[in-house]
């Protein structure tokens, strides 16, 4: 063996894609040079509920088409009913495609679609969330397969005998993922066959949506994806624009682009739901929890059911005789929920992290403590075992790094002129996941690997990761490997979500790494399904606890976070470089979440009306002042060969709880309506 | 956005077709054209005229040409020296690459952030007067507490124009019936009835320069904005202020609201309470509260008012500190 | 139309309506400036005009005769990276990538109005530091990142810089 070289697995190897994302050469999917190409301009309407009865052209308009559902190519239906686009008359939300302009110019298309008339028959809508919808309803499942409710104990009971209880209503707003790199395809036809230059998280995924609705088998699909610019969650599955490009160059023999104006991704490709969730919290004075129970109320769509899985993280957090958790929904005429970056986990532990600094302030125990004096010994409603489990520790460690020590528990004791100051902290938790992947390695002539998978890097670090994996299963050194990702005609990959994409495709790569060593041929494919879906059924999380210390303007009520701090147990750090990045970027995220971001709903015109980055906040450069992230070394052998545990979600996880709750300790003020802005504070301020 | 004819303004009176717009920085002209809200048939780009000047006037005054960028305004030491609080409101405003292309003109006639008005598929009786205002029972969280109608509560969004309402500022206007200058606290309209006209402006007219009177005491002033992130967002209450303090007594004082009204609001009513009053938080608050007399809030955009009289608490008490 | 881009000269025959970012990215195959939003709000199309940082999806082609563009493509290579390309390099200082050009584009910018003395919004004193982390900050707030690359981006223009 190769005992000298050290492993790659581990290193802070810098992006191999830097140089071309530095100098501007990456190719973005809008960004490819495909002969003739005509410009898509997505029409959207203008209500949220009705029908289309006729578009109105102006004849004159310098266009190559106009598509709508009187004219557009028929599509065979398929799984997602928000694809299928320009096929029927019925609206069933605002914002909805409900035309595609094509033109030789961009500049030409946009004009044509803002003049095109629609002939629509609008019907009442009902766009707002609240507890008392009649058309509430509890779903089989929520995603992507858990149970709805469960329930265990007797939880009323236990409350009403509990010595010391909370019962809050938090509430988090409609947020939109918002990649900063648009939604955007260029659809070519060549010989019955499609070329979908796309910008997503699963090109194989694409290649068989898309290719089922123009009935064509995946492999006459060809997807490509070098670089994205990213997804969050948003980019999933096909969304719209690459159906709407693929039937524009169908009609106009040409290929076509289109990209979504930003005002578009407010509503076409996808949101994180608005949540409003009860919690209710029973406790000994010692601070043992007696009773939990987390009830949801979110919103799905006419189109199809979306049930975002809010309070399943409550599921294995605490230990609790009593517990019980629940979700409804209610179908709106609103765009259709999707995933955004820790889906359920995000929103589900703002209401249960701040619900129990509540509860610490009640019992006038220290937040941490509370933490630790429920820390459950195995998962708290199956009963079987963790893999591994190092909530206390991030909590005990992140509170050495932080500075916890010492703090003052009452609120509103620190003043520095203007400002209040406080501390806050939250626990961050996120599932370890894996999806069956196939990978292929070939031994080159020049002695490298070329190691291909059909898997994508959305900014995650997924192309250096992989050839570090790579590197250290031939043990060879990370030059002599060649990774390839991006395109669906290589080996299938799993979707890049749910922080499964290091263990899901590094397990593929593993597996034919070592079965070309095995084999002593040049070539392997190794397709991991077999393993995946045999895998324990222990419970695999990732942990994590957040600190933050925030100032709060007495005089405006203005929000700044001086301080945000995240201890994370993952399992192995397989790239400590891009691991951090992604860390703080998605507690940057959780600080959007916690203070800027809502997708602001006037129930009249069934619309989040804040559609443009100028008006929905996302935290800016001066918004990031001394933030870190840092992790245990934690070990655990048995969730995939690489004992990582996936780090793209679990950042944004608890650390809106924790600024929340910074915000309470600062000023005494428990907003519990996202985002804490002035306006809610600024009354209440002495 | 539709198509358009491109000129160059040869000189500052040229006259206009009737759907022509003036074109200088672009980062809202472009912005609504491109949204299909401003529809211009020709487009006379002014930026070539020489109007990008800051000259010092014999009076003590400045002279600003009306195409001198943001940028260049707020770093001018003449400015930061003499008016604070104008360099401090620009540097307040959008990001230093749309300072680097808004000009001193353009900044004065941006229109409203409002969300209706920038969304052509809506109504609002500002870009397609008789249809309706759906602010009112909608989204109005940052829309106008003084000075709006039943037809509109658009807030003028700019920060620079707040510093120039406390400054006194003179706008310097060019047309076909020649020259006049117009105070800029009188060059935006209330929407009263007719919201679609937000200044007094005839069509053809354009800015030429804004003239700052000398103001001696300008020396100390400030601009102070609150906003729902650290940067590059508009501001939900501001206030510029000037104040003169002599023995603990308001001798003369300058105060301007910011995102509370159609316009860049003078606080007149707040400046007559404080005229020879005592230089003290109490006095500033109770002038604010004069002023503020007049608010008429809608559902959730009554926090301005305390924004407001916080502000300007904070603001002018800093002043009058730093005149002791 | 004559435009120099990047120090080439290019005669263009344009919709009148086309801004400096769509004829970038759609007639002169220089896609290094990104659309992100298309209205001023994100940053991700800054170039260099005239040697100004500014955002290309606002300006009109056809109002900028003569004009001297600079964009990321113009700023160095993978070969020989501009000092700030390095910078973004060695600190990791972005993760998708689609904000970056404009980020880096900016920077250039923002180092060059330092280097006038231009204050910001956060400068104060008699004698500040133009470039300290909140100055670094608040100078680029124009430049929007949602993957959060923002705490590696400041110490990148940092050492750009120099400091």
């Amino acid at each position: 063996m190769t005992a000298t070289l050290p492993t790659a697995v581990g290193a802070p190897l810098a992006r191999l894609e830097g140089p071309e994302k530095v100098t501007g050469t990456a190719k973005y999917a809008a960004e490819y040079r495909t002969g003739e190409v005509a410009y898509g301009w997505v029409v959207q309407s203008p209500v949220p509920r009705g029908r289309l009865n006729a578009v109105l052209a102006d004849p004159a308009a310098d266009t190559l088409a106009v598509l709508w559902h009187g004219n557009a190519p028929r599509l065979k239906s398929g799984d997602d009913p928000e694809l299928d686009v320009l096929q029927s008359d019925r609206i069933s939300y605002r914002g909805q495609a409900v035309a595609l302009v094509v033109a030789g110019t961009l500049e030409a298309a946009r004009r044509a679609a803002q003049e095109l008339r629609l002939d629509i028959t609008t019907e009442e809508h009902d766009a707002l969330l609240r507890t008392d919808h009649p058309g509430l309803y509890t779903p089989e499942r929520v995603n992507p397969a858990f149970p709805a409710e469960t329930s265990s104990g007797d939880v009323d009971t236990a409350l009403a005998a509990a010595a010391v209880a909370v019962d809050v209503t938090y509430r988090t707003p409609a947020l939109h993922n918002n990649p900063m790199e648009p939604h955007a395809t260029i659809a070519r036809w060549q010989d019955g066959d499609l070329e979908l230059h796309d910008s997503n998280q699963h090109p194989s995924g694409v290649a068989a949506t898309v290719g089922a609705l123009f009935g064509l088998p995946p492999e006459r699909v060809h997807v490509i994806t070098e670089h994205v610019g990213g997804g969050f969650g948003s980019k999933g599955t096909a969304r719209p624009n690459a159906v709407l490009a693929a039937l524009g160059a169908k009609v106009v023999g040409r290929p076509v682009k289109v990209v979504l104006p930003r005002q578009a991704m407010f509503s076409m490709v996808g949101h994180r739901t608005p949540t409003i969730q009860r919690i209710r919290l029973g406790a000994e004075p010692d601070g043992t929890l007696t009773a939990i129970d987390h009830q949801a109320t979110e919103q799905t769509s006419r189109l199809f059911e979306f049930a975002e899985q809010t309070t399943v993280v409550t599921r294995h957090m605490y230990a609790a005789p009593n517990r019980r958790t629940g979700h409804r929904l209610a179908r709106l005429d609103m765009p259709t929920p999707r995933w955004m970056r820790a889906p359920g986990e995000a929103p589900g532990m703002v209401g249960l992290e701040c619900a129990l600094d509540e509860l610490a302030e009640r019992l006038g125990i220290d937040p941490i403590e509370l933490r630790v004096r429920n820390e459950p010994a195995v998962e708290p409603e199956t009963g079987v075992p963790f893999t591994s489990r190092h909530y206390v520790e991030c909590l005990r460690a992140g509170a050495e790094r932080f500075g916890w020590a010492g703090r003052d528990p009452r609120p509103r004791q620190r003043r520095d002129g203007d400002w209040w100051i406080g501390t806050g902290m939250a626990g961050a938790t996120y599932p370890t996941m894996a999806q069956p992947s196939t990978a292929r390695v070939r031994a080159l002539a020049d002695g490298a690997f070329e190691v291909a998978i059909g898997a994508t890097d959305l900014g995650t670090g997924a192309r250096t990761i992989l050839t570090q994996i790579a590197a250290d299963a031939l043990a060879v050194p990370v030059e002599r490997i060649r990774i390839r990702i991006g395109d669906s005609t290589l080996p299938k990959a799993s979707v890049a979500g749910g922080s499964s994409g290091s263990a899901s495709w590094g397990w593929a790569v593993t597996g034919a790494c070592r079965e070309l060593r095995a084999s002593g041929r040049d070539e392997a494919t190794f397709d991991s399904s077999e393993l995946v879906q045999h895998q324990e059924k222990d419970g695999r999380h990732a942990f994590g606890a957040h600190f933050a210390e925030v100032r709060v303007d007495a005089v405006t009520g203005e929000v700044r976070v001086s301080r945000l701090f995240g201890m994370f147990a993952a399992g192995r750090i397989l790239n400590p470089r891009t691991a951090r990045s992604q860390l703080l970027g998605g507690m940057i995220m959780g600080m959007g979440m916690a203070l800027h971001e809502e997708g602001v709903l006037d129930p009249a015109m069934g619309e989040w009306v804040n559609h443009d980055l100028a008006e929905y906040h996302i935290p800016v450069h001066a918004d990031v002042e001394d933030i870190d992230a840092a992790w245990l070394d934690e070990h655990d052998d048995r969730i995939n060969p690489m004992g990582s545990k996936g780090i793209g979600e679990i950042g944004i996880v608890g650390s809106p709880a924790a600024i929340v709750n910074a915000v309470w300790h600062a000023t005494g003020i428990r907003v519990r309506d996202l985002p804490v802005r002035l306006d809610k504070l600024l009354s209440l301020l002495p | 956005m539709k198509t358009f004819d491109y000129r160059t303004a040869d000189r500052s009176s040229a006259g206009l077709a009737p759907e022509a717009m003036f074109l200088a920085g672009g980062t809202n002209l472009v912005d609504l054209m491109k949204l299909g809200v401003a529809t211009p048939d020709v487009l006379v780009d002014v930026t070539k005229l020489p109007l990008d000047g800051i000259t010092e006037r014999p009076d003590g005054g400045v002279r600003i040409g009306a195409t001198v960028r943001n940028s260049d305004l707020a770093a001018d030491p003449r400015i930061r020296r003499g008016f604070p609080v104008l360099s401090q409101a620009l540097l307040a405003g959008a990001s230093g690459q749309l300072r680097n292309m808004a000009t001193t003109g353009g900044n004065l006639l941006q229109r409203t952030r409002c969300r209706y008005f920038m969304d052509a598929t809506k109504p609002c009786n500002k870009h397609a007067p008789g249809t309706g205002c759906p602010a009112r029972e909608g989204d109005h969280r940052n829309l106008a507490i003084l000075g709006g109608s039943e037809a509109c509560v658009a807030t003028h969004p700019s920060d620079m124009a707040v510093a120039l309402a406390a400054l006194g500022a003179v706008v310097r206007v060019d047309g076909a019936a020649g020259e006049r200058t117009v105070p800029v606290t009188d060059l935006h309209r209330l929407p009263g009835d007719t919201p679609q006209r937000d200044t007094v402006l005839e069509h053809g007219e354009m800015i030429t320069a804004v003239d700052l009177p000398a103001l001696p005491f300008a020396t100390r002033s400030a601009y102070r904005k609150a906003r729902d992130r650290a940067s590059y967002a508009f501001a939900v209450g501001s206030v510029a202020a000037a104040l003169d303090v002599d023995d603990g007594v308001v001798r003369e004082v300058r105060l301007a609201f910011g995102a509370v009204a159609p316009k860049p609001w003078r606080a007149t009513v707040a400046e007559e309470v404080l005229r020879g009053r005592p230089a003290t938080e109490e006095s500033f608050r109770a002038a604010a509260d004069a002023e503020l007399e007049a608010a008429r809030p809608l559902r959730d955009n009554a926090y301005k008012i305390d924004l407001i009289r916080n502000l300007t608490a904070a603001v002018l008490t800093r002043l009058a500190g730093e005149a002791r | 139309m004559r435009l120099t881009v990047n120090d080439v000269e290019h005669d263009l025959d344009l919709d009148p309506r086309t801004t400096l970012l769509d004829a970038l990215r759609e007639h002169l195959d220089l896609t290094g400036a990104k659309k992100g939003c298309d209205h001023g709000q994100c940053g991700a199309c800054t170039v260099l005009l005239d040697g100004r940082r500014v955002n290309s999806c606002l300006v009109l082609v056809i109002a900028q005769q003569d004009a001297r563009v600079t964009t990321i493509e113009g700023l160095g290579t993978a070969e020989e990276p501009h000092p700030l390309q390095r910078g973004f390099l060695d600190h990791d200082g972005f993760q998708c990538g689609y904000c970056t050009p404009g980020q880096i584009c900016s920077a250039a910018g923002m180092l060059d109005e330092v280097e006038r003395g231009w204050p910001s919004a956060v400068t104060a004193g008699d004698d500040p530091d133009l470039l300290s982390d909140p100055e670094i900050r608040e100078r680029m707030s124009g430049n929007l990142c949602r993957c959060g690359a923002y705490p590696n981006m400041v110490p990148a223009i940092r050492q750009a810089a120099g400091r």
